[in-house]
């Protein structure tokens, strides 16, 4: 007797179970970003208008993308942190048209605030806890971890696809210089 | 078996009994339901708090009838039509503004006497639990609200937020995309948090409170001298007449009297911010519509989630995540941390009185320095107050487990 009811509540409580199970993976998916978002496109954007050592921005995917032609001396005023190396000399720069370039998502790794360019000090400074980077995205001060992250590209002549993975971009990320 | 006496008049005090035992309820909910004589203003904050609680429902029912949930029309429903073409749109307004922020204001007092009368142990550890629940609950319905205005404010403070969850080097992206519901503050984001601001966080937090109330019942509240007796017999006394010599009082109608007085005060005081400094609770750069290509100079969120977000303004960002998290549920613990037996002011209990001021006077300079830019000296004050922070919370099981035992009265 005790048996059966042990059976049934056991039964009960499986079935339960799965259910809740169910519903739980339905109400993650349902927060899920949807697939148009998912599929958010491409952004072309043509460099050859851009002025030296001035942030120039775009937008992707909704993300700031801060654009900056380095000038040849491009060395910070300071940097806290002991990396004051000029940043014209950076790896992480993308040569297009003969010009080099800064291109990276313009939100700060720590939590996400947009930093500002001061030219004359060749450095961004960020609003919300002081992070520094310098004109490469290589970060002269924490709390930001890491340098600003390198949005997959391509070179196109003059113009850089963002969203689309360039050979130029592969050895990069090879190189793990990306983010 | 149930007695339904035939002749009853329906809805009359007696049909009623029979059918829903009301005598019964208001005994057991409120004329005898204890309060002891031997406390002050400060218990009134709990009802204080309900009532807050009571003017944001009611203002939330009016502002909910013009606001628009999309990203376009979201700020100019607030600014311009709830502020200018509704009629006293801007009263609901300001209340809901003023109530968001005076509420935690209350909400910081009444955890703090709390701690200072010893109110959280000795049985009333679940109190102080479903107290803590209240708190995370109401930090989510603030900041839910905070978005759905869609300012400058709104926006960076959803990014940054929502950021934490990437949990460091963790890089949980994914995680956040799916907070989101995007890669950036959108649509979906705000769609959801207006769910969670105007449902879903409402209906746990009015479930909280039933909660909270409950855990009352037994150990009945605390008193000003942290002394245990027993509550029936002093109860009998005040049963058989003897009002003088107990050492109890009935929440209704006396308790109660008491409470509504204080309410009468703090109501001035709430009105005369709403009609006259209703600014303080609006910040002006939440004034400029939302722009993802632009952080305002300075983010900072609102003066109640200050000190927590001084803690992970000092550290580098992994470091700062564990000690914000541990700031977030620190408080928890708090009965378990506290070695002592004692159930006492503070002023009393020895070493545990200088941690109580020390603790407030450092969650207040985090609540200054957090306002301020992150330039020195500010950044180096924030500094050596989230390391007291973070030290006093480690040498309270130390100085509670060393601590004499106070004779009670
Ligand atoms: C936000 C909504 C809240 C409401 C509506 C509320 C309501 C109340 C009420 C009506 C009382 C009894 C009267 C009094 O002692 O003031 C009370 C007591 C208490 N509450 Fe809350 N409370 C809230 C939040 C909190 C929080 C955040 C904490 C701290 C974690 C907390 C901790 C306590 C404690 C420890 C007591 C017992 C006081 C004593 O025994 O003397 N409550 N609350
Ligand atoms: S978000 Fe840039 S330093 Fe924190």
């Amino acid at each position: 007797m005790s048996n059966r009811r042990d059976f049934m509540g056991m039964a009960l409580g499986a079935f339960t179970g799965l259910g809740a199970l169910g519903a739980l993976y339905a109400a993650k998916r349902t927060w899920d970003p949807l697939p148009s978002v998912k599929a958010a496109g491409f952004a072309t954007i043509d460099l050859s208008n851009v002025p030296e050592n001035t942030l120039h921005v775009e937008k992707w995917r909704g993300k700031p993308i801060l654009i900056i032609k380095v000038a040849k001396n491009s060395k910070p005023n300071t940097a806290p942190n002991g990396n004051d190396k000029n940043a014209y000399d950076d790896k992480r720069l993308i040569t297009v048209g003969g010009h080099k370039f800064m291109i990276v998502v313009g939100l700060c790794t720590h939590l996400g605030c947009i930093p500002d360019y001061f030219p004359d000090k060749h450095k961004f400074i960020c609003p919300c806890h002081g992070g520094q980077f310098n004109a490469a995205g290589e970060v002269l001060k924490a709390p930001p971890p890491s340098p600003l992250v390198i949005p997959p590209f391509k070179i196109d002549g003059t113009k850089v696809v963002l969203g689309e993975e360039g050979p130029e971009y592969k050895k990069l990320k090879e190189s793990g210089l990306v983010s | 078996m149930a007695h339904f006496d035939p002749n009853a008049r329906p809805f009359s005090h007696k049909w009623l009994n029979e059918r829903l035992a009301i005598d019964t309820l208001k005994r057991v909910l409120s004329t005898e339901y204890w309060i002891p004589k031997n406390i002050n203003f400060l218990w009134a904050m709990g009802m204080v708090l309900a009532a807050t609680f009571g003017m944001l429902l009611i203002s939330g029912i009016f502002l909910l009838m013009y606001y628009v949930p999309t990203t376009k029309e979201a700020f100019d429903s607030v600014n311009y039509t709830i502020m200018s073409q509704v009629g006293y749109g801007w009263l609901w307004r300001h209340i809901h503004g003023v109530a968001a922020s005076v509420v935690f204001l209350i909400i910081y007092i009444h955890m703090f006497t709390g701690i200072y009368y010893g109110s959280y142990k000795r049985g009333r550890e679940m109190i102080w639990i479903s107290g803590m629940l209240l708190f995370v609950t109401f930090s989510a319905e603030a900041f839910s609200g905070y978005m759905l205005p869609w300012g400058q404010m709104s926006y960076w403070a959803g990014m940054v937020i929502t950021n934490l969850f990437s949990l460091g080097s963790l890089h949980l992206n994914g995680l956040v995309e799916w907070i989101r519901g995007d890669y950036v503050p959108g649509q979906a984001f705000l769609s959801r948090f207006f769910m969670l601001h105007v449902l879903l966080m409402p209906l746990i937090i009015i479930g909280l409170i039933v909660l909270h109330f409950g855990t009352l019942r037994i150990p009945h509240v605390n008193n000003k001298d942290g002394e245990e007796f027993d509550f029936e017999a002093e109860a009998e006394k005040w049963k058989a007449g003897h009002r003088k010599e107990s050492k109890v009082i009935p929440f209704n109608p006396v308790f109660l009297s008491k409470d509504v007085f204080v309410l009468g005060i703090y109501f001035m005081f709430f009105f005369y911010l709403v009609f006259y400094h209703f600014e303080f609770a609006m910040d002006p750069v939440n004034f400029d519509p939302a722009n993802g290509l632009k952080t305002p100079p300075h983010i900072y969120p609102e003066w109640y989630f200050l000190w927590s977000y001084e803690i992970l303004r000092p550290f580098s960002k992994n470091v700062g995540l564990i000690w914000f998290g541990f700031a977030q549920v620190i408080f928890f613990l708090l009965p378990f941390l506290d070695r002592s037996p004692n159930v006492a002011p503070a002023n009393r209990r020895g070493i545990f009185k200088i941690w109580f001021w020390l603790l407030l006077i450092d969650m207040v300079g985090l609540t200054i320095m957090g306002k301020l830019p992150p330039v020195d000296p500010w950044s180096k004050f924030g500094t050596v107050f989230a390391y007291t922070f973070i030290a006093l919370w480690f040498a309270l099981p130390f100085i509670t487990k060393m601590e004499k035992p106070v004779g009670g009265k």
